[in-house]
This record gives C-alpha cells, structure tokens and sequence, in this order.
C-alpha cells in the first residue's frame, strides 16, 4: 500500500520536475512551477518559510518521504536501482551509516552556505551539493538535448506537412563547465544507486542528512515486530537504503526513506509502516559497537569513490563536445558568429535585483537557463558565480515581453516582475565601442542600434560635430537605458559588436 | 435470349449509352478547348509547341523560352554556399529540348555567376542547330570598356559557342538615359557590339528594360540607329495596366511601342516570378471556376503568349513540374479571349488590392553584405499576406492562430540573423532591385510587424 502510494505520487512528480527543465514553450511552468518552488534548499533560500516549515512538519510525521516523492534526484536513484535490481534481485544488504562522511559534508555544506549569506558569495559548493539543483543540471544537460532533438524531428516533419504545431530549436551546450559537472553528477549518482541504491541520498545528501535528524523523531515510521521476524532477510536485502538491520530489529529512522519496497516483501507481516508516537529508535548505539565494520566500509566506499572518479575521467575524455554550426546558404553573406565581450560586471536578469541577491539564492539549478525563450541566459563560469545564470546577447536579447526566468526560479534569486514593470528595470548599460562600429569603419550608414532600443536610449547624432550632413553614429543616453540587449544583438560588427551591454551592480528603476 | 432486360443489363447499356454521348461531346469540340483540359494527370505533348519567327532571320522561336536564372541548386560538397545541380539542370534542358524548347536565356551575373557554365554543359550535350542560346551584358558596376569587352568575350567561353543568338544590354532603363549613355554609348562599347553582330558573332542584338517611362523611350528611340532586333520587357496581367508607377511602366505601353516599331518582344517575368501562381485561395478559386483543368500559372502563360509580336515568353523554371506545365500550356497556345482578357484584368485588380511586395525573387540584391537573405523575408511576408496571416489586433478570432503562422513560418525560411530585424539600412541593395522596391523599408516595416506579434500588441 504505502509502495504503491508512494509510486502514484512520486513518478508524476518526477516526470513534470523533468518536463520543467525540457519544455522550451514555457507552457507546463504555468502550473507546475510550483513543484520547483518546494524543494528544500531553494525553499530556504527563498526564505519560504511555509514550505520549510511544511516539509519540516511532514518528516516529522511519515519520514523521508520528501526523499521518496518530491526530490527529483531521489526519484531518479530510484530509477536506476530499479533497471539495476533487474539484473540482481536482492541486491542490498544492511550497512551502518557512515555518519563521519553523512556530518562532514553537511557541516561543508552549512559552513559554505552560512559564507555565502554573510559575504554574497557563491562558494559553488552549496549549488554542487543541492539535490534538486544536481538534478536540474542533470536534465537540462543530459536530457533536454535528446528532447530537443526528438522535437527537432517532429519539426522536421510538420514543416513537410505545413503544420505550424511544432517548431525547431537551436540546441547549443550553454557552458562547458556545466555539462562537465552534469555528465560528472550523473555518472557518481547513477554508479551509486546502481550498486547500492540510495548511497548517495545517505552519504552525501545535506538535505538527506537534514532531513535525517528530523526523520528519526517521526510519528510514523517502518518497524519490525520482534516476535514475528525469523530472520529471513527479505526486509534487509529489499532495502535500497541499506538500514534495516533485521538482527536487532531495528531501522535506522534517519536513513529510512519510507519507500515501502520492505513491507510488502515480509511472509509473516512482521514489519510495518506503524504510528509509533515519540519513541527514539536507539541505533546510533549500534555504530559505537561495531566501530570496526563502519571504518572498513567507509574505505572500502574510498576505494569504490575512486574508482567512479577514474571511469568518470575516461568517459569525459570520450565524450566528443558537439558544437551547433550555422548553415551558410548559397548567395548568401557569410555570417561570423558573434564573441562573448569581456564584461567587467556580470548582467543578471531583471527580478534578480542586483548581483548580491542573485549569488546569494541561487542554487544553478539551471531551470531559467532551460526555459529562457530568447536564449539569453547562460551559466557563468565566473568563480564567485559559477553555474549561476547570466545574460549574454550573442544569441537574442532580453525581450520586453518576457519575464519567464522570473517566472520560474524558486529559489528568489530571480524575484517575481510583471511585464510592464521589467522594460523599466535597469540591470546593465550600453556602451559605444568607437573602433568596431561599421559606420566609422566601413562608412555606411546604420543606426540599427537605436532602430530597435525599446528604451529609446540611443540617439543617432553626426558623426562629426556640427555636420548634419555626416554619417551619423550612436550615442548611449545611460540614464534611459535598461541593458537589454536589443542593440548589442542586432549590431552588424562582428564578432564583437560595437555596442555592448556592461552589467550594473545593483538593478534600478529608470 | 431473354427478351426481359434484367437490372443489370440494363445498367450496362446506359453505361455504354452515356460513354458514347460523352465521346460525342469530345469530338465536338475544338482542338483549342480540348487543349485546355490538359492538367497534371495528361502526357506532355510533343511536337505540338507553337512557334514565332524572328522577321529578320526567319529563326523560329519556341513560344516558351527557358530561363536559366532559377536553376536548381544543391550545397556544396565543400560545406560553403551552394552550387547548380548539374545532373538536374541538363535533365531539364534535355526535356525541354525533347519537347520542343529551344530558347536559352541566361546572363552572366545569373545564379551566383554559374548559370553559363551551367546553360553551356547543359547545352552542349545537344547541336548547336538545335537551340538558340542569349546572354546579356551585365556591366552594372564597372563601366569601363575593357571589363565590358572582357564580360562579353567570356560569354563565349563559358557557354562554349562560337556565336551567341540573342544578346542583350542588360537592364537598361533605371535612371532615365544617364545609365545608358555610362553603359553602352560614352565608353563606345555599343559600337563594339554593333560590330560583332556584322561579324556574325552576335546573331541579333537588344535589350532588357526594367525602370521608368523616360529610360524606356531613350532605348526604344535608339532604333533608327541601332536596328533593335528584339527587347524584354515585363509581360503580365497585372503589369499590363498595374505597374507601380511612377518607378515602373505599365507593360501595355510597352509592347504597344515595340509593336509600332515591329520590335520582337520577348517576355519576362510572366509569373512574377512565382507571384502570379502562388496566388491567395481567393483568387485561385476564381481562377479554377473558369478553367477547373487548367493551372493557375496556365492563365499568366497564356496571358504572355497571346500578343503576336511575342517572340518567346522566358520562365526560370526551377523544377520539372513547372517546365511540363508550361509546355502543355504552349503545345499548342490557346490565345486568351477578349472575354478572358478582361477576365484577366478584373482578377489583376483582385490581386494588386493584396498588399505584397513586388518582389520576384530574382535575386539581384543579393548578396546582402550584412547577410539578411532579402528574397527569403520578402517572400515569407507574401506568403503570409496570401493566406491572410498578416493580423495585428490580438481580439480578431484568427490572431492567435495567424500570429503564430506568421512567427514560426518565418524563423524557418529565414535563419534569425538572415531576419529583418539584422538589416541596417545601408541602402547598397536598393539600385540593384529591377522591381525598384524600397527594400531597407520595406524590411523595417516588417520588422516592426513581427516585434508588434512577439509582443502582442494591437
């Protein structure tokens, strides 16, 4: 029962989180954008203090079930045990927690995050650690990719038929460094729960770990009756989290994610999902006990971490980088792709207030950068932002109409704007590089810049003073501009534009 | 036998009854009509194409003369630009040989500067007897009689004969005399021309005209000393009283002036490129109720070959759907009716109150150096105007669906940065445009249209 409740829920959860991060058109985030928003760590950061409070209140009650439903990346260790247990039926046996890693990361992770509040910076760890933020990268690198290319395909297709259903899109990799870190998340996780089920979910995982604590104390949890058990195993070897330790009769509480796969396995009923009020379950006595067996275990994890890394190692060295190449047409220019200007202050978008607020709460979940229609926002390789979303124009400017990154983000980093109010929000200014623009170098006329400011920022005045008559140039009114982008897009010198977008600190009101 | 006729029975013979009455219809009419039943599901005729004669050389002229400026084109191997499909191209020679073509008309500037290398392989598969080939003087940059000479005498070599049939001054006409007198007459390189033809090099010399009233009459009124022995013009039924004056002249001006002077004349853009067929399903529709079997493209066809000093009527057929039913359209010609003609004159009316933009994809704007792909923006925005996508006021019923016809459409027959929206307005592309359209304008203007969908304003 409680499997099949837990299933019921967690895989249209699972499949509308991954959905989040593949759909292009924007179109589930109308509703569903709310599963981003109570998630754990980007909760806390936003400051919700309803959903932490909520999910604080739920552990406390039935356990880690966040882990077992809502948690995208703990559903998708499921997955993967799930294929594996094809191969081997009862592939898990009882382990002690390795609590000296389970405290040692957390106590990393709180140092890190606690730092990041104070001093406004991202110390990449606290992005690297969240689960739900792993899992984003995870579908927006590994899998939107293969979405993408599939609605390439059905694009492909309508156009034969004049159908305007579907639609092609550019699939591009947004930043080396986070498909790096996706396919390395990938390969530790998946490795893990392939031969141990949820390890990682009870190792590494600082929410896991959090989440732990409470879990212990839980009104409901999984509970052997001592009278009934004869030490079959059934329990312990279904047990992806590893902490049934059918000896003592006993569960460890903290590790227990309410999945369910044990109570169903049991022949004499002799273990159960039950209401047990507030009684403590004693097993932290058990690792005082056997301080040996965990010692040998944690190296014997050691070795298998190792070992990940080195197979991590050979297939990223496998993994040929695909890099979209533009099409050249016959009688028709050629068109050099446009470079990412050095920019001396980082764009955020509009929402995210300032470069502070936007490094302090993001988690580089990823999911902005997924559903940014006008392909503006890529992760930074900065290192104080590393993964965090930036604006850069080489693609598509920030366009007027859309607040979708606002929309979407649940973390706060980037806050809720309307439409009207975001063509009046400053988040950089255009600057004039004279040594590009074609109007002085090539003597055409141009003014494509102020053509399509929506801001009406640009002026085009005479390029020599006082001769209207001369070819003219473009001059930034900075206190009109907004940073948008729209000039740096359309102007023709490449592959650096002659105008460019410098970020501003803090975003304002013109 | 039974005398009662079972239901069978009697079924058979009214089937073979209404069989024969209909056979009887079909030898009653006219080979003319019967002409015109012919459609898609027809073979194509063969030795039935209608011929005119040059006056002067006695050439006889297929009615349908082949442009060799939209030949089909593949990528290059090489990964940059394209090139001619030289397989489909001589396939299409060979076909428009067989059945009766035998007018070549190509210009050095055609195709990316392919198109006669392209015409010439194509056409030495066959006997120089066989075919007439023209090409054209296209000095529009570079006026000086040294390159002019060059361009003429390369002619020859890439087309691989040792006489060209018809030769043209390419394009006269822009800027009332000024050009012509740049062009041909100061630099003295008509008097070259007029040599070759006594030297039986150039077999007949003329012109094409694209521009204004006042160039064309400089042309014309060079007869009494040049002896034209044909010139184009743009021949449609809607440029017959429709042109976009001031910059263009009405094209029954034009052949009437020719005809006064028995000047052959030979027919371009009898399709506006495409436009005249790729009509809206409005006109389309009162295009079939007249002629349910006939092609829409049929009627323009017919409309360019009715007048008697039409010499060849030249389409730049791209595919051979389009070469088969230009030849049924021509083997024999029906000429239109003064009935049709004024049927004709009433549909141009329905046409030009569309708001498309003249462009017949001829290409000569390209290529943009900023990269835009003119052609392609001009020809989505058309294509949209004809199926009636162009909506602005998001409370029509149709916004919704048209808006995103008119976006999605877009970005896939144009690349993002080939869209309006990249144009900067240099204006370089403007002198090159033969239908003299404002393009930088007319790209803003469709710019602005598609920023007002994508932020869906009224």
């Amino acid at each position: 029962m409680l499997r099949k409740i837990r299933l019921l829920t967690a895989i249209p959860v699972f499949v509308i989180i991954t959905l989040l991060f593949l759909d292009f058109t924007g179109t589930l985030h109308k509703w569903f954008h709310f599963l981003a928003h109570i998630q754990f760590i980007p909760a806390l950061l936003a400051l919700n203090v309803g959903i932490v409070l909520f999910l604080i209140v739920l552990t406390w009650v039935f356990g880690r079930i966040y882990c077992s439903v809502i948690c995208p990346l703990g559903v998708f260790q499921d997955i993967i045990a799930r294929i594996s247990r094809l191969r081997k039926k009862l592939p898990y046996s009882y382990s002690p927690a390795l609590s000296w890693l389970r405290y040692g990361v957390l106590a990393v992770f709180l140092v890190a995050f606690v730092a990041g509040l104070i001093a406004g910076v991202s110390y990449f760890l606290v992005p690297l650690l969240d689960p739900y933020s792993a899992y984003g990268r995870i579908a927006s690198n590994l899998f939107a990719p293969i979405w993408l290319w599939g609605n390439n395909l059905l694009a492909a297709w309508a156009e034969r038929v004049d159908s305007y259903a579907f639609y092609r899109v550019d699939i591009w990799i947004k930043s080396t460094l986070v498909f790096v870190t996706a396919v390395v998340t990938f390969v530790i996780v998946a490795v893990l729960a392939w031969r141990n089920g949820r390890t990682y979910c009870n190792t590494i995982c600082p929410v896991g770990t959090i989440l732990g604590f409470i879990s212990r104390f839980s009104l409901f949890r999984i509970k052997i009756d001592a009278d009934k058990c004869n030490h079959c195993t059934l329990c312990a070897r279904n047990c992806k989290s590893s902490c049934i330790n059918y000896l003592e009769y006993e569960v460890d509480n903290s590790r227990c994610v309410a999945c369910g796969n044990c109570v169903g396995k049991c022949k004499r009923d002799a273990i159960g999902y039950k209401f047990v009020g507030m009684r403590i379950t004693q097993i932290s006595t058990n690792i005082e006990k056997n301080p040996r067996e965990s010692v040998q275990s944690a190296s014997s994890a050691c070795n298998e971490s190792r070992r990940n890394f080195l197979a991590v190692g050979a297939l990223l060295a496998s993994t040929a980088v695909l890099k979209a190449q533009e099409k050249a047409d016959g009688g028709l220019a050629v068109i050099v792709d446009k470079k990412i200007p050095k920019r001396n202050t980082p764009i955020v978008p509009p929402g995210a207030a300032g470069l502070r607020n936007m490094t302090q709460q993001c988690t580089a979940c990823q999911l902005c950068v997924s559903v940014c229609p006008n392909q503006v926002l890529i992760p930074s390789s900065n290192l104080s932002s590393l993964m965090q979303p930036e604006l850069s124009y080489e693609k598509g400017f920030c366009r007027p109409e859309c607040v979708k990154c606002a929309e979407v983000c649940p973390t706060g980093a980037i806050k809720h704007i309307a439409k009207e109010e975001k063509s009046s929000i400053q988040i950089g200014q255009a600057v004039w590089i004279k040594q590009n623009c074609i109007v002085l170098t090539d003597k055409v006329k141009c003014g494509n810049c102020a053509r399509h400011c929506p801001a009406e920022a640009i002026l085009m005045i005479p390029s020599e003073a006082g001769n209207d008559n001369s070819l003219q140039i473009p001059a930034v009114n900075t206190e009109k501009c907004i940073g948008c982008g729209a000039c740096e897009y359309v102007c023709p010198s490449r592959p650096f534009s002659a105008i460019y977008v410098e970020g501003v600190e803090r975003h304002k009101v013109v | 036998m039974s005398k009662n006729i079972t239901r069978r029975d009697f079924l058979k013979i009214a089937g073979i009854t209404t069989a024969t009455a209909t056979a009887g219809i079909y030898g009653c009419t006219s080979k003319a009509e019967k002409a015109l039943e012919l459609n898609a599901s027809t073979p194509v005729p063969k030795g039935k194409m209608t011929y005119r004669t040059q006056p002067k050389s006695k050439d006889k002229v297929s009615l349908l003369g082949y442009g060799c400026m939209r030949f089909p084109t593949v990528p290059n191997p090489d990964g940059e630009g394209e090139l001619v499909d030289q397989d489909v191209v001589n396939e299409l020679v060979d076909y428009a040989i067989e059945h009766g073509v035998n007018f070549f008309d190509t210009a050095p500037v055609y195709v990316q500067g392919f198109s006669e290398t392209a015409t010439g392989i194509a056409l030495k598969r066959h006997p120089r007897e066989k075919f007439f080939v023209s090409t054209k003087m296209s000095n529009f940059r570079d006026f000086s009689y040294e390159s002019s000479v060059k361009m003429y005498k390369q002619s020859f070599k890439s087309l691989q004969v040792d006489y060209i049939d018809y030769y043209f001054l390419h394009s006269l006409g822009k800027t009332g005399d000024t050009e012509f007198r740049e062009r041909f007459i100061d630099n003295g390189v008509l008097d070259f021309l007029l040599k070759e033809r006594e030297a039986g090099r150039i077999r007949h010399l003329g012109f094409s005209f694209h521009g204004t009233q006042e160039g064309f009459d400089f042309a014309v009124a060079q007869h009494e000393k040049v002896h034209w022995d044909f010139a184009m013009i743009q021949l449609n039924y809607v440029d017959w009283k429709h042109a976009t004056a001031p910059r263009n002249v009405n094209a029954d001006y034009l052949y009437a002036e020719l005809e006064k002077r028995q000047i052959p004349t030979i027919v371009m853009e009898p399709l506006l490129g495409g436009r005249l067929s790729n009509l809206s399903n409005y006109v389309v529709s009162r295009l079939k109720q007249r002629n349910p079997e006939g092609s829409v493209a049929s009627w323009a066809f017919r409309f360019a070959g009715s007048p008697a000093n039409v010499l060849t009527v030249l389409s730049g057929m791209t595919y051979m759907e389009h070469l088969q039913d230009n030849i049924r359209t021509y083997s024999p010609l029906v000429p239109l009716s003064d009935d049709d003609k004024e049927f004709l004159e009433e549909t141009a009316k329905v046409i030009i109150s569309y708001p498309t933009i003249d462009c017949t994809d001829c290409k000569y704007c390209m290529p943009c150096p900023y990269g835009i792909d003119i052609p392609a923006v001009l020809l989505h925005y058309n294509k949209c105007v004809n199926e009636g996508h162009i909506i602005d006021n998001p409370a029509n019923e149709e916004y919704k669906k048209s808006r995103r016809a008119f976006l999605v459409g877009y970005d896939r027959s144009v690349p993002k940065l080939r869209q309006a929206k990249m144009c900067i307005g240099c204006d370089i592309c403007v002198p090159t445009c033969p239908q003299s359209i404002d393009i930088p304008k007319e790209l803003f203007r469709i710019d602005r249209f598609v920023e007002h969908l994508k932020q869906e304003k009224s």
